[in-house]
């Protein structure tokens, strides 16, 4: 099975920063690969590298088995690209939209237009693909670029941070969207700092930072790899909390952190059900009343943690991404 | 949470259905019409544009006009209209570079880039879009013109010329508006650095007043940059001669300087900007 992107020893520098530093990635066809890193990892440098506008300092890098250096039109005829704006035209429809870009694809007016109205069923667009884009809602004009990236029928998907700055509702419709096209064959490779988006829509994760991958797998492997189970226990009382810091620390393999909101202290073990009973009986002979405890998996943000050292979301998994990502 | 495993469909031709990429004039077309739809869409500038010309116009013929001395027997309407009439595409070219950076920095350019299309089209096919509001800004000023009170009595072949001429700096002038655009970081950059270049090419040129009466230092500047000779080609040819219009040289002259100055032009600018367009960093 030819690789859908193959990278090897791929470096750029942009100005001074090393954007891109020997990277190494292999992403497979038929699935979602998402791009997992904090601002400036270089997930945006990836994907224009991928989307032949711009040119690595070195290394090879392959598309569908085509070199992006000596065949970037074949490249070109191979991929989709939805940037971080939604670079849809106000002042056309909907339609309009898609039918310029289908056209730039190379379909004739007939087929354009036939795959244009496809599109917009496919994205429940089509009572509004009449209405100029500058009525449209952000959700509707990020579902619309996606549209335009998809009109051309690509092979190979690039969404890059498809979902930054939508509310809830227009991101569970986007992921919706992008999970339908995967079951039509597209394969996506998709950037995103949020890692509730790669658990919940990619089936690979490359975990980028620094211009480099960090780790690859699928979330479970990811997480299992990063190894550690984490003990989360609510206290009934939120003066307990430090006793139950106490406790964990016991059988923590680093310091137990707390969060006040949610009224829970949790850490990173190395065993499981046995360390789990030791901090029930600590617990118990303290006296602290429990309403929950629980063994858990870690999050994406904990293997991210795990592996640098350093918090994905540094203010909490639920803040918006800084929308200036690079 | 539970990932998402579909199984694999062989890659299926439909996927690889004509995606060949547009020829060269259909992606120039399909450019463009995005261009126009872009400008006729958006009414108020469409309107603020014409008012904005139309205030200049008003502001020399009824302001500034009374105290301008012109040369001989040309009353000053007639001597600036047709300085004015080469003049406007300048004014209408700063939105087109707010415009092109506008493309650039939202993410369109980067879409057009990785399609499978000559991306010199794209650059030829905004140019032409840029032409055609060119010359549909020349139809309304023109209009102005008369309704104001000019009158030409030049033949109609030299009447052709002047506007044929006007277009071709125009054209001209179109990629340097690109250019700017292109290099600009955002679209209001582009506006003002536009701005800084159409303020001394109209102002210290022959557009508004006779070239000598500026400043003995600001003479040979006027005498020696493009508008200059441009406004003096239209000028002859709309007054019919040199001398009803006040100018030294032949209308010949005028408008073979005017034509070496855009050709120019165009193939300096017309080159950046396509090369920067067009490069993959």
């Amino acid at each position: 099975m030819t690789p859908i992107i193959e990278a090897h020893g791929l470096s750029k520098r942009l100005g001074r920063v090393r954007a891109l530093d020997d990277l190494e990635l292999v992403a497979l066809p038929g699935r979602i690969t998402a791009l997992l890193g904090p601002n400036g990892a270089g997930k945006t440098t990836f994907v224009s590298a991928v989307a032949t506008l711009l040119r690595p300092d070195s290394g090879e890098l392959r598309v569908a088995g085509f070199d992006t250096a000596t065949e970037p039109r074949r490249v070109r005829q191979v991929i989709g690209l939805a940037g971080q704006h939604a670079s849809v035209e106000p002042a056309m429809t909907g339609r309009e939209n898609l039918e310029l870009v289908a056209r730039l694809f190379g379909l004739d007016q007939r087929a354009s237009r036939t795959a244009a109205a496809e599109v917009l069923e496919r994205l429940g667009l089509t009572d509004t693909g009449d209405r100029l884009v500058r009525t449209y809602s952000g959700g509707m004009r990020r579902r619309l670029d996606l549209g335009a990236s998809l009109v051309g029928r690509p092979r190979l998907l690039l969404l890059d941070e498809p979902t930054t700055g939508l509310d809830p509702r227009s991101r569970m419709e986007l992921w919706d969207a992008i999970h339908r096209l995967v079951a039509d064959g597209t394969d996506v490779l998709l950037t995103t700092q949020y890692l509730e988006e790669a658990d919940h829509l990619a089936r690979d994760v490359v975990i980028i930072d620094h211009g480099r991958v960090i780790e690859t797998g699928t979330p479970d492997q990811l997480k299992d790899r990063a190894g550690r189970n984490v003990i989360e226990v609510r206290p009934r009382a939120a003066g307990d909390l430090v006793a139950v810091e106490q406790a964990l620390a016991a059988v923590a393999t680093e310091t137990p952190r707390s969060d006040i909101d949610s009224q829970r202290a949790s850490a990173a073990i190395d065993g499981g059900a046995e360390q789990l009973a030791h901090v029930v009986r600590l617990l118990d002979e303290r006296r602290v009343t429990i309403d929950d405890i629980g063994l858990r998996r870690p999050t994406l943000d904990e293997v991210f943690l795990a592996l640098t050292g350093q918090s994905l979301a540094p203010s909490g998994p639920d803040t918006e991404p800084a929308a200036d990502a690079a | 949470m539970s990932t998402i495993t579909t199984p694999i469909p062989t890659v299926a031709a439909p996927y690889v259905r004509s995606r060949s990429g547009a020829s060269f004039t259909v992606a120039a077309r399909a450019t463009a019409r995005r261009t126009i739809l872009q400008f006729f869409r958006t009414p108020q500038v469409l309107l603020l544009a014409t008012i904005q010309s139309a205030f200049v116009l008003f502001l020399f013929r009824y302001i500034f006009g009374g105290a301008i001395d012109t040369i001989g027997p040309v009353p000053y309407v007639d001597f600036l209209v047709p300085g004015y009439l080469a003049t406007t595409f300048l004014w209408n070219g700063m939105s087109s570079a707010a415009g092109i950076a506008e493309d650039s920095s939202s993410g369109v350019h980067d879409r057009l880039r990785s399609l499978p299309i000559p991306r010199t089209a794209v650059m030829v096919g905004r140019s032409l879009a840029d032409m055609a509001l060119t010359s549909w800004g020349l139809l309304a000023t023109t209009l102005l013109g008369f309704a104001v009170g000019f009158r030409t009595h030049a033949s109609p072949g030299a009447v052709v010329a002047a506007f044929a001429l006007i277009l071709a700096a125009g054209y001209a002038l179109t990629w340097v508006f690109i250019t700017l655009g292109l290099v600009a970081r955002n679209a209001q950059a582009a506006q003002s650095m536009a701005f800084l270049l159409v303020m001394p090419l109209t102002f210290v040129s022959s557009a508004y007043v006779p070239s000598h009466s500026l400043p003995g230092w600001m003479q040979p500047v006027a005498d020696h940059q493009p508008i200059t000779p441009l406004v003096n080609a239209v000028r002859s040819l709309m007054l019919g001669g040199t001398d009803a219009a006040g100018l030294g040289h032949t209308t010949t002259y005028w408008v073979a300087v005017s034509l070496g100055w855009w050709a120019a032009i165009t193939a300096v600018f017309a080159g950046l900007a396509v090369s920067r367009f067009a490069r993959t960093r």
